[in-house]
């Protein structure tokens, strides 16, 4: 009985500190190769530089983002309005920083919510096995083949968002894909022998789920969420377009081009295109170097690009 | 292979019961129900209540789904109250006209993906390599909209070279009959999904190029075209054929957004129509049709995968 609580100590130090530390060796040497990399340092830089201008811009250059200005409705850029003015007088710089905190919020949580739950799900799902398996991955089939747009859309038309909702709308569909790719990886962890040895002292599934698979796992994992923040971004900015976002005076970088796109015949209003256009291909373009710099790091094969 | 088959279809059935399963609950999900989404804000109970038992809505559940599912057995995808019109008689209208570009727009972008994706991973981490890549990421991160304004910005206000707007033709052959038009909207279309294939190219080629075959066949002395052309590149389009059925919800979803920025009366416009007016009939009905095609497509991508692929036997 002693030896027997013994070995269960000796096994359980092992199986937690062991994968831990190994774990840390794991993301150091990723660090590594990731910072050797200059397209994903640029993309951090970058991604730096646009939290900085979203959220401590305002303070820095204040703007009226609440009453309009039709006085000045259509401004070109001058002194005042470094970038102009939109159809109702705000101020096109302005504009872009609370815009843009409405579209990295919305990336982030989306990203954040979908891994989270696409994680557990496909862990649990590969983990299991057998007909679990299979009817949990059923259902993923049966997300993935949905057409996710017209189905946001359609979620959109229904609970007419504020950003909070919309993260879970984009949400719905991303996890699907993720839940497929860690389920992958843990049919490959399921039978190394440090999981099969959970098993073998009594330790429960979700112990095995969550202390072994998941952290092994997670370069999948972190890659994968780098992309989702990209591709939320996106399916943001195509709901704003489509007059189905966040709904005013909240405002997002989709739905400033939405507002631009009515002026673009006669005059050339450049300022309502290009910039919130630019920063939504920078910012997305930025997450993608970095979650490719990331997968070369972590040297996970994913079926993405 | 017989077993495989009957297998995959097997799964196919089960994932479509879910699907129309999902979609026959997300007319619950409208705001007072179906009915209420029909007739409008200012609907009085009395006439809610008499439509929901007009439309089996106060019907328990499973009622409901062998009803709705009956009705696609039937081709009947409902009736839009907004457009005085069946479902089905708005897609036979809309479909040719989305096909048109989906197909172009595929066709373009294969022609251009495809071998330049094996080009960049003959010649990888070349300058040209790197600049193809830069490209690709470029369409990656690019909302498909926004190339569209931009495009039109350049080429139709800035440069009267193109038209602003799509073919309004009706019918498949007054599409055809006007390519000036076609060409904004099948490049649009073409560039976001030219990043797909090239980068997946890439990939598949540079894991093929280090397989024991390609040393077979330079070791018999087959030339470097050869190796590359004949051997490896058949065997990484095989790969493409899965991504192709993989891919269809997002080739709909571009077509939807193309369709809306060119103003090109496909079914993605009229979806978006849909979607303003909460005309739900027409909203489910392209959903549905959508999914169905995307699990056909599936399986027949998986099954064209383990006919091409003699190691693939299930």
């Amino acid at each position: 009985m002693a030896l027997e609580a013994q070995a269960i100590a000796a096994s359980d130090a092992e199986l937690g500190v062991a994968p831990s530390s190994s774990q840390r060796g794991m993301l150091r040497r990723a660090g590594e190769v990731f910072v050797e990399n200059r397209l994903a340092m640029v993309g951090l830089g970058f991604i730096v530089f646009i939290v900085l201008f979203c959220f401590v811009g305002p303070h820095i250059y204040v703007t009226n983002q609440v009453d309009t200005d039709l006085d000045n409705s259509l401004c070109g850029p001058s002194a005042q309005h470094l970038f102009g003015c939109n159809e109702l007088g705000y101020d096109q710089l302005g504009r872009l920083m609370i815009g843009g905190q409405t579209s990295l919020e919305v990336g982030l949580a989306a990203a954040l919510v979908s891994v989270v739950v696409g994680t557990l799900y496909g862990a649990i799902s590969g983990f299991a096995g057998g007909f679990v398996d299979s009817v949990m991955m059923r259902i993923v089939d049966a997300g993935l083949s949905l057409p996710s747009l017209m189905v946001i859309m359609i979620l959109s038309v229904i609970f007419h968002p504020t950003p909070t909702v919309i993260i879970f709308i984009i949400a719905v569909f991303y996890w699907f894909g993720v839940a497929r790719l860690v389920r992958g990886e843990t049919l490959a962890l399921r039978n190394r022998e440090y999981v099969q040895a959970v098993k073998v002292i009594g330790g429960r599934p979700l112990r095995s789920v969550l202390r072994h698979i998941v952290p092994n796992a997670i370069g999948t994992i972190i890659v994968q969420a780098t992309f989702a923040v990209a591709d939320s971004i996106l399916t943001l900015s195509v709901l704003g377009f489509l007059t189905l976002g966040v709904a005013p005076p909240s405002t997002d970088w989709g739905s400033m081009l939405s507002g631009g796109l009515t002026y673009i015949q006669g005059a050339n209003y450049w300022w309502l295109i290009y910039p919130p256009g630019v920063l939504i291909i920078l910012t997305c373009i930025s997450f993608n170097f970095i979650g490719d710099a990331l997968r070369d790091a972590f040297e996970t094969r994913l079926q993405r690009r | 292979m017989v077993g495989f088959l009957i297998r995959r279809t097997g799964q196919a059935i089960f994932v479509l019961f879910l699907v129309t399963l999902a979609t026959l609950l997300l007319v619950h999900l409208f705001p007072g129900g179906p009915v209420r989404a029909m007739l409008g804000e200012r609907a009085t109970p009395s006439q809610i209540a008499y439509y929901n038992k007009l439309y089996g809505f106060d019907q328990p559940l499973y009622v409901q789904y062998l009803k709705w599912v009956n009705q696609l057995i039937h081709g009947n995808l409902g009736f839009s109250n907004h457009l005085n019109q069946s479902v089905t008689s708005l897609i036979a209208q809309c479909l040719p006209r989305t096909v048109v570009l989906v197909l172009l727009g595929t066709i373009v972008s294969l022609l251009f993906g495809i071998p330049l994706g094996v080009y960049q991973a003959v010649h990888r981490n070349s300058a040209s390599d790197y600049a193809l890549t830069a490209i690709s990421f470029l369409g990656y991160s690019t909302p498909t909209f926004f190339l569209g304004i931009i495009l039109v910005d350049w080429f139709s206000v800035d440069v009267h070279i193109f038209p602003p707007f799509a073919p309004q033709g009706t019918t498949v052959l007054s599409i055809l009959g006007d390519p000036k038009a076609l060409v904004l909207p099948v490049f649009t279309y073409a560039f976001l999904l030219y990043a797909l294939w090239s980068r997946y190219m890439r990939s598949s080629v540079l894991d093929n190029l280090v397989q024991d075959y390609v040393r077979t066949a330079r070791a018999k002395g087959a030339s470097e075209r050869r190796v590359i052309w004949v051997h490896v590149f058949r065997n990484s389009l095989i790969s493409i054929v899965t991504l192709l059925g993989l891919s269809i919800p997002g080739l709909v979803g571009g077509a939807i957004l193309i369709e809306v920025v060119f103003n090109y009366p496909g079914m993605g416009l009229a979806f978006y129509s849909a979607a303003l007016n909460v005309d739900y009939e027409v909203l489910l009905g392209f959903t549905v049709l959508a999914t169905v095609a995307t699990i056909i497509g599936n399986l027949a991508a998986d099954i064209g995968y383990a006919v091409l692929d003699p190691r693939v036997r299930y």
